[in-house]
């Protein structure tokens, strides 16, 4: 499966009667996005706004982050099983409306969700603040059941990145970047003397708003099975919104899955990339046998020889992540595991909810109990009230003059367990 | 010019060996045989103004009255910064070293260095609250150890950043401290598989920590007991009136459930932000089952549901928060004559 992902840099997004790319300018006709938005008769509300870097902005509470993306060759479209038909993606070209995002906003669901700020100490965190947000803010009607809102919510930002991401359909793009997987008798064929090498890719499983999907399929439903790289550069992998915000990956985080990209940068050279095994975090003891079985069982079937496994949360997924590990060890399979820690806000305490002696190669996104003071911003998009509430937040987390004292974990993709960030922990 | 204070022991203080061990502490101004060493490396940011030395065995066998004496002596020379050692694997001043830099950091509120061998038994004790330089197992390694002490010394004396251990050279205190490094994570992260795959050495960024693993007590008759229901699921009167984080909880919550039969969504909820709530919010006894245990009571097959519940919220808390909110309920249930408790999680 080869894919090419074209990649048009968008240095500016104003707003506009047309929607449109044009040197490098994103126009937004804003009324036409609402309106279709607005078709979902759950939605009371929708408003967009745009966030740019060093701006004294802030977004909370941040729901999603999604990439305007639209296939323009090859089968399928993106998103599929929620905006396209479901059809297999990850073949054909894939143009990107580089530097920008859809991020939705609006009124809290449950205790969730996180903030990004587009100046100041808190943008320092979150990978968010280095793009051109377009912020849509989704009130949904009176009444709305809580797992009625995280959908209607999730739909209308995935909507708006598809429409929004149609404007780069026609646009010839600054930077083609190509990428290929074999199936796996000829990728090994042709690359007879590299190592073996597989991800583990992890999925939020545990309930509302710590959901993911894959092709429109809630991923508690699934058993861990295959999927090519390139398709996840497509859409097929789907955030359910995110709770703490620090280390659920948002959709956006999805497309543009750091590991994949770098495993793929070895690729040929110095491992040959077999393939992903997609496997989720169920709550129950049972489902996580299965999936770590399973997972172990698939991996060891492809021939892999070492993997990477990256978790999504933390707590309950720590076990997932250790049993994984040391299924996968036992079968003779290397395994480097990417995590964050919840060490306590003075860092003095187990970092993990669970530990092995063979998990003995991990990386650390940084500890997300670390306290962060963010400053006053002049604009809030959302509901600053969230502060006390949400996943890192306290009781008086938001001060009188607009500033917020949090954990780590209240801000979006602080502490990303893909590795898409620098933070990490050391120990002193 | 940083003020450092010196302890050594009756050998390294130039006193003698084992036959001296039983001399009471005594203060000499200026340094005493490392103390050169550290003389040479501090050049003119630091200068040790005097060296206390005292025997092993008199230190050991009279803790509190030798640690005493020490902080004596030590104060009139007020010290900026105060150094101990290095005691290698001496294990008796070792645990000397600690036990005044520690006492020193806690009276004077100045930073306190030692050395020792990892497998010192004073490492164990104190490397939590003291900065001990990793050295070799015996005198051979005075250069090196030296060198690092210094270096810290004078970082400590002068309050710059203390960089992570590896940096530095000091046995790991547990702490842990975020950092932005140059690579993201996931290339970290293929470097180190390739490594791996390869066979060479890597670091891992994350060493596994030793896992406490409790063992069942023994069963009690629940039939004649006192039973307690205490959950990490986050269950609280509705309103959460002591604002229970949602995740990393500072505080748990005791609240009485004499008189309630069933809990309903009209006086209960959740508070915890690490799982779907719909579901324990539409009925609260899914997480804490109140209803089955009145039922259980009124069939006598548990002796009586205690009148309070406890709560804290399982979501991302600290295991160190965790341990403290348990040893506090428990003291608290002890008192209270109740026999077992019912932990659910979620």
């Amino acid at each position: 499966m080869r894919l090419e992902i074209g990649n048009i840099y968008i240095k500016d997004v104003v707003f506009s009667d047309v929607t449109k790319v044009k040197d490098g300018v994103l126009y937004l006709n804003k009324e036409e996005i609402i309106k279709a938005l607005k078709e979902d008769s759950r939605l009371e509300k929708v408003e967009i706004e745009i966030a740019k870097p060093e701006e004294e902005v802030r977004i909370i509470p941040v729901k999603d982050v999604i990439e305007p993306r639209v296939k323009v060759r090859g089968k399928g479209g993106i998103f599929p099983g929620f905006i396209s038909k479901v059809e297999t993606v990850g073949e054909g070209r894939t143009h990107v409306l580089k530097g920008t995002a859809v991020v939705t906003t609006g009124r809290i669901v449950g205790f969730q969700e996180g903030i990004i700020d587009m100046s100041g100490e808190g943008a320092k965190y979150t990978p968010f603040s280095k793009l051109i947000n377009i912020v849509v803010v989704c009130e949904p009607v009176e009444g709305l059941p809580k797992h009625e809102h995280e959908e209607v919510v999730r739909i209308a930002g995935l909507k708006a990145a598809a429409l929004i991401g149609e404007a780069g359909r026609d646009v010839e793009p600054d930077e083609i970047k190509e990428y290929e997987t074999l199936p796996l008798l000829e990728s090994v064929k042709k690359y007879p003397d590299l190592p073996r090498v597989g991800y583990i890719y992890m999925l939020q499983s545990q309930g509302l708003l710590h959901d993911t999907y894959v092709y429109g399929v809630d991923a508690k439903k699934i058993v861990p099975t295959f999927i090519y790289p390139t398709e996840v550069m497509d859409g097929a992998i789907v955030s359910g919104n995110c709770v703490s915000a620090c280390d659920k990956n948002t959709t956006y985080v999805h497309m543009n899955n750091p590991i994949i990209e770098d495993l793929y940068e070895k690729h040929g050279k110095e491992i040959n990339l077999v393939g992903i095994i997609i496997t989720n975090e169920n709550v129950t003891l049972a489902d996580k046998e299965r999936s770590s079985d399973y997972t172990a069982k698939l991996a060891e079937y492809l021939g892999l020889e070492g993997v990477i496994i990256s978790e999504e949360g933390f707590g309950n997924p720590d076990t997932d992540l250790i049993m994984n590990c040391h299924k996968l060890e036992e079968k003779g399979i290397k395994t480097v595991l990417l995590t964050d820690e919840f060490a306590g806000r003075d860092g003095l305490s187990q970092s993990l909810a669970d530990a092995d002696p063979r998990a003995n190669a991990v990386v650390t996104a940084g500890n997300a109990n670390e306290i962060v003071k963010l400053p006053k911003m002049k604009r809030v998009i959302g509901h600053i009230e969230a502060a006390n509430v949400i996943a890192g937040g306290f009781e008086g987390s938001l001060e009188a003059d607009g500033s917020i004292t949090v954990e780590l974990q209240a801000i979006t993709g602080s502490t990303s367990e893909v590795g898409f960030t620098k933070l990490t922990a050391r120990e002193y | 010019m940083l003020r450092v204070v010196h302890y050594l022991n009756q050998f390294f203080g130039q006193i003698g060996g084992e036959d001296k061990a039983s001399i009471p502490p005594m203060v000499k101004e200026g340094p005493v045989g490392p103390g050169m060493a550290f003389k040479g490396s501090f050049g003119d940011k630091a200068e040790i103004v005097a060296t206390v030395i005292c025997g092993d065995s008199y230190f050991n066998e009279n803790i509190e009255k030798a640690t005493e004496e020490i902080l004596q002596m030590i104060e009139k020379y007020k010290p900026d910064v105060f150094i101990a050692g290095p005691a290698f694997n001496a294990g008796r001043y070792g645990t000397a070293c600690g036990t005044i830099c520690k006492a020193v950091q806690d009276k004077f509120g100045i930073p306190a260095v030692t050395g020792m061998y990892p497998e010192n038994p004073g490492v164990d004790l104190y490397k939590k609250n003291v900065y001990i330089i990793k050295t070799t197992d015996s005198a051979a390694g005075m250069k090196d150890a030296v060198a690092k002490m210094a270096k810290l010394t004078l970082k400590l004396g002068f309050k710059e950043n203390i960089g992570a251990h590896e940096e530095e050279g000091y046995i790991p205190r547990g702490m842990r401290k975020n950092i932005f490094v140059v690579e993201r994570g996931s290339k970290r992260a293929v470097e180190m598989l390739i490594k791996k795959l390869k066979g060479e050495p890597f670091t891992t960024e994350y060493p596994m920590p030793d896992f406490d693993r409790v063992s069942p007590a023994k069963a009690v008759k629940v039939k004649e007991s006192l039973i307690a229901l205490v959950t990490s699921g986050g269950i609280v009167p509705k309103g959460n009136p002591d604002h229970i984080e949602s995740s990393n909880a500072s505080k748990y919550g005791k609240y009485v459930i004499e008189g309630i039969d069933n809990l309903t969504n009209k006086t209960h909820e959740t508070a915890h932000g690490g799982y779907d709530p719909v579901y324990a919010n539409e009925d609260p006894d899914r997480v804490l089952p109140v209803d089955v245990l009145r039922e259980l009571e009124r069939e006598g097959k548990i002796g009586k549901l205690y009148r309070y519940y406890y709560a804290t919220v399982g979501n991302g808390t600290a295991v160190a928060s965790a341990k403290k909110y348990a040893q506090s309920i428990a003291k608290e249930l002890i008192a209270d004559g109740v026999k077992a408790v019912i932990l659910t999680s979620t």
